[in-house]
């Protein structure tokens, strides 16, 4: 199976071990992975904030490129941004380009849904000590109805134990909503109290999640309690085989 | 800049976020068990939706067959096309009438038209008889939720505020406390001369009304007083009597959790013979408000298909921290910040489509399906494309660099290295003040990519 990898700048430039993670399992379960470096951003924080016709041009310029690759399946790690491709359709008003971005869209996947929908896999031959809880992106879940995959991904991990936060839950979100973190930062921040105190409570070495920019919103606030647990990309515990 | 404010505000009340916490979480929990007594669930949604979307089709024709079947069971209908107006019929009857003791149950419709002040002005005090109504009344504020008027207050709050107003002595006991609010509402009930209700579903082809609640004194408030006002927005008529099974398997479950309200007053015309019981005279009056906008497109016309069950409110992670109040208008939550904007005007709502990290638990129980992220997105577009609400000119600039950025991919991979190489971070204080920055990776995924993870080699190669 021939695939794209759809990397999202986010994962690029601030989590590229999750992006390399991906590419590692990837090639484990049998895959051959490429990437087109014109890639640059999907167009979701020009979507989500209202500046569609900035996230139209981006939009466009994904569709060609993706499109120009005979990939099998464009395959990402990221919920929010497959979601955000799975969206392109709305942003066009002639049938043409809609048509292209639903033809697009069927063919990108989030990493976990890929590997256990796509490709019925679920052990991967990971392998990672510590206690592990994971974080739904928002997207990924109710976008994408993503829930069970990470989770049978996560349980097949040697050494792993996984364990389901407390209340609020895994599904509450953690107050990112991309530029709402820095619009709204108060209440960005209070949503994200409430995540903290569930991972902390939880007595987990690591929260996981599926998407950098949850985990770019949960790590900044762990560290800035001086909390021990660490927020890791499931592809980097996907990838890991010690 | 005053929703900012306002949930600033909000969120340094320990004593409100302490209320929101307790009673959404029970809420939810309490929907969550009342949905596994419902045989179908999303099939219901789904006959629902399907119902609301008919009748927004045609919604013209039904509010005439409404408005037909009504006035032949003996109802007075009115057509009001504004709060003003709305407020005028309903002052004019009660004038007419010599109303000077006038009881209410609980109607979100009568906030958005301000009803009470618009009475107090004609002399007339109306009396709010739901006590959740009731309690936000005596403490001279408004509701911070659509089916929960007083969520944002504590027990002991309640409490210090019937000691002060209904001159009780104070008692933190529920029981006694509701004895009291009872107490001093059954006296108004006696002496009301006009009732005015609120409606949660019309139907079309009977001409009926129906009003769900829990207390009896909606009961009270359409059945004792000689004359009856039902309030209602265009939306709530439905085209047939047997419509309203699926909306009560729906509304009671999402909006308090129950199978069913204690309550379902059906009222069809008035009383026909002398010793019959009931309001010689029933007057609905149906507003438009704005509403008849929201029909014009498909994306809005979804908003009108809401039954005010609230459900979106209590399980919105922003509504949960902030309340009601600082939404700044009488819909608040989720739903509300798709209504106020399209109804009050986007100039003075707009930043109430920010207000929510669109992370969907408000689609996810809505009982009609309503994509209220997609709504939410679609006004964020409005505001842009009006150049509605403030910091429009740095926020303009900056997605048009980087719009002008992300599409030149050597651009991007320079200023991304130029930055990295300077350990530039962006001046994101709205970010830093309260979380820590995660620095741009030492490498790229794309420099590594190149660098030979490329050539490590496929399984296969």
């Amino acid at each position: 199976m021939r695939v794209s990898l759809f990397v999202t700048c986010l994962a690029d430039q601030l989590w590229p071990s999750a992006a390399v993670g991906a590419v590692h399992v990837l090639r484990r379960v049998g895959c051959a992975v490429e990437f087109d470096e014109r890639q640059t951003c999907c167009g979701q924080p020009a979507f989500n904030t209202g500046y569609r016709p900035a996230a139209r041009v981006l939009a466009r310029r994904a569709i060609e490129i993706f499109e120009s690759s005979a990939a099998d399946a464009i395959v990402s790690p990221s919920g929010s941004c497959t979601a955000m491709v799975h969206h392109y359709d709305q942003l066009f008003d002639d049938d043409a380009w809609q048509a292209r971005a639903r033809g697009v869209a069927e063919r990108t996947h989030e990493l976990s849904s890929f590997l256990v929908n796509r490709l019925g896999v679920e052990d991967v031959g990971a392998s990672f000590s510590g206690r592990l809880t994971w974080h739904d992106a928002c997207h990924g879940l109710r976008d994408l109805g993503i829930k069970h995959e990470p989770r049978r991904l996560l349980r097949h991990v040697k050494g792993a134990e996984l364990i389901e936060l407390p209340p609020p839950g895994a599904e509450t979100c953690c107050g990112f909503g991309g530029t709402f973190s820095v619009k709204c930062p108060e209440i960005s921040v209070a949503m994200l109290d409430e995540k903290v105190d569930a991972i902390e409570r939880a007595g987990v070495d690591a929260v996981v999640s599926g998407d950098v920019s949850c985990l770019m919103q949960i790590a900044g606030r762990l560290s800035r309690r001086g909390s021990t647990v660490r927020a890791i990309h499931l592809a980097d515990v996907l990838a890991s085989t010690r | 800049m005053t929703f900012e404010r306002d949930a600033r505000t909000a969120l340094a009340d320990g004593q409100l976020r302490g209320a929101l916490r307790q009673a959404t979480t029970l809420f939810g929990e309490r929907r969550r068990a009342a949905l596994a007594t419902a045989p179908d669930w999303e099939g219901a949604r789904d006959r629902a939706r399907a119902i609301k979307d008919e009748t927004l089709e045609h919604l013209d024709r039904y509010l005439e067959q409404f408005t037909a079947n009504a006035e032949r069971a003996g109802a007075r209908v009115h057509w009001a096309r504004d709060a003003a107006e709305a407020c005028d019929i309903i002052g004019g009857i009660a004038e007419r009438r010599g109303a000077r003791s006038v009881v209410k149950s609980k109607s979100m419709v009568s906030e958005e038209i301000h009803l009470n002040a618009a009475l107090a002005r004609r002399g007339i005090e109306p009396v709010e008889t739901d006590l959740g109504e009731y309690i936000v009344q005596l403490a001279g504020e408004t509701p911070s939720h659509i089916v929960v008027p007083a969520i944002h207050k504590t027990k002991a709050q309640i409490a210090a505020l019937f000691a002060d107003k209904l001159g009780i002595a104070p008692s933190d006991d529920v029981a006694t406390l509701t004895a009291a609010a009872r107490d001093a509402l059954r006296r108004r009930f006696a002496e009301a001369d006009l009732g005015i209700s609120g409606v949660n579903f019309a139907v079309a082809e009977t001409g009926t009304i129906l009003i769900l609640e829990n207390e009896g004194n909606a009961r009270l408030t359409t059945s004792l007083p000689r004359t009856h006002v039902a309030l209602m927005g265009i939306e709530k008529v439905i085209p047939r009597f047997p419509d309203l099974d699926v909306f009560l398997q729906l509304l009671p479950r999402s909006g308090t959790g129950q199978v069913l309200t204690a309550y379902q007053s059906l009222i069809t015309g008035t009383k026909h013979r002398p010793e019959d019981e009931g309001p010689e005279e029933l007057h609905i009056v149906v507003l438009d408000n704005g509403r008849s906008r929201m029909l014009a497109s498909r994306v809005t016309r979804q908003a009108l298909a809401c039954i005010r069950c609230g459900a979106c409110l209590n399980a919105c992670p922003v509504y949960r921290q902030i309340g009601g109040h600082a939404y700044g208008s009488v819909y608040p939550g989720p739903i509300g910040a798709v209504l106020s904007p399209q109804l009050f005007g986007l100039a003075r709502s707009a930043a109430l489509p920010y207000a929510s990290s669109l992370c969907g638990a408000c689609r996810d129980v809505c009982p009609v399906k309503i994509d209220i992220p997609a709504l939410l997105l679609h006004l964020r577009a409005q505001v842009v494309e009006r150049g509605a609400g403030t910091h429009r000119v740095l926020e303009r600039l900056a997605f048009r660099t980087y719009a002008a950025v992300m599409t030149r991919p050597r651009l991007f991979g320079w200023v991304v290295g130029f930055a990295r190489r300077l350990r530039i971070m962006p001046p994101l204080s709205a970010w830093t003040k309260w979380r820590d920055l995660r620095p741009l990776a030492p490498r790229s995924f794309r420099e590594q990519w190149r660098a030979g993870l490329r050539d490590e080699g496929d399984p296969d190669a």
